[in-house]
């Protein structure tokens, strides 16, 4: 882990107050308070910091030690005795004891997770923490209802994700949080859906939309295409004479309705017509004929 | 038989090392529910994690109960705006690559 300037972090000089200390953690616990900045990671970070800043420089010996050893200010017993007692000569490793990752997330989770305590013989339930996990899934994947295992922390979680669960939707897996305390009920598992669409159909919570391109004559004299749609191939009647931009609805061929069983949004279909390129001299000459009649 | 759900306002007090007084205050400003049964008053174990987190926003930071109600309500509006973002963000890659 790098090392943290615990005063740059406070805003604060070497030369600050207790109160200034005390002044500036406050002002930032309060901007940056994960309470205050629900699911922002950036926020949570930095307030991690600036709790450990006010750990050190709030307490007169640590910080004391701070100043002196800096980074290393955990030893500073060690280096203190080997002063006294000549050259040092255990091996030294400079991250041993610092605040490894998991050291952090205790020192965090004993700071915000309730403690538990006995009072007159009776233990006090508390709930276990809420856990959250982003979930990436493909467009097709959510038009139908499935099955999925997750792996969490080690544990394999089973879970059904409904049809047409939307990008960026939260769904809560109750009691798949974190453990309970004294047997208090489990935290629950929110996951959030990421939906990533690689298909040529938009979506618009239970509505497709796409375009189909038609060649001119078609277009001009109405038929008959096929197109792929996520239940398979629909064939589309084109009435003569359609115009560029048309567009047609395809009722119950859409996304599922969320938690809706049997229930479809609509498909909707603009109509892009393609006109020939590089004609040859013969087609000219035809379609120049057609003009000439039509004028 | 015994209810493990909820639990009394003068343990969790305790616990939390907290007046009764306190708790009062946030059943005053509708910030928790508090239950009567046989004269004793009582905390649904679900309100818990609220009533910790008004704690350290109380304790630690120093925020009086009417600015706790104040980020509440301003909280439930960012989830809100949280939604409606997304929503419109979602309708927005409609029309992205067109």
């Amino acid at each position: 882990m790098p090392f943290l300037d615990y005063y740059k972090i406070l805003g604060l000089s070497k030369s600050a107050s207790e109160d200034d200390i005390k002044k500036a953690y406050r002002k930032l616990a309060r901007k940056y308070h994960p309470d205050l900045n629900p699911n922002n990671v950036d926020a949570e970070k930095r307030f991690k910091e600036i709790n450990e800043a006010n750990e050190v420089l709030g307490n007169p010996d640590n910080r004391k030690k701070y100043d002196a050893y800096g980074e290393h200010w955990q030893h500073a017993d060690e280096f203190e005795k080997s002063k006294h007692q000549g050259p040092y000569k255990g091996h030294y490793q400079s991250d041993s004891k610092g605040y490894s990752e998991e050291d952090f997330s205790a020192f965090f989770r004993n700071m915000f997770t309730g403690s538990h305590s006995r009072t007159g013989g009776r233990q006090v339930k508390f709930r276990g923490q809420d856990l959250n996990a982003e979930l990436q899934l493909n467009l097709k994947d959510v038009y139908t209802s499935h099955k999925r295992t997750l792996t969490l922390n080690n544990k394999n979680i089973r879970i059904t994700i409904p049809a047409g669960v939307e990008n960026g939707q939260v769904i809560k897996i109750k009691g798949h949080g974190g453990k309970g305390i004294n047997g208090g009920p489990n935290g629950d598992l929110y996951i959030q859906f990421s939906i990533i669409n690689h298909s040529k159909f938009k979506r618009d919570k239970e509505n497709l939309y796409t375009t189909v391109d038609l060649d001119l004559y078609t277009a001009l004299l109405g038929g008959e295409v096929t197109m792929e749609t996520f239940t398979g191939r629909v064939k589309l009647n084109i009435k003569p004479g359609t115009q560029n931009g048309t567009k047609v609805k395809l009722k119950g061929k859409g996304f599922p309705k969320y938690k809706k069983e049997a229930q479809f949004g609509d498909l909707i279909i603009t109509y892009h017509i393609k006109l020939p390129t590089n004609l040859s001299s013969r087609e000219k000459e035809l379609i120049e004929q057609l003009q000439a009649l039509r004028s | 038989m015994e209810r493990t759900d909820l639990i009394p306002v003068k343990l969790v007090c305790k616990h939390y090392k907290v007046p009764v007084a306190f708790i009062n205050r946030l059943k005053e400003f509708q910030l928790i529910e508090l239950k009567a049964y046989k004269g004793t008053f009582f905390i649904h174990n679900k309100e818990l994690i609220k009533v910790e987190k008004i704690v350290r926003l109380h304790y630690d930071l120093d925020i009086n109960i009417e600015g706790i109600d104040a980020i509440y309500n301003l909280l439930e509006q960012v989830y809100a705006l949280r939604q409606e973002i997304r929503m419109l963000h979602n309708r927005l890659r409609l029309y992205e690559d067109l």
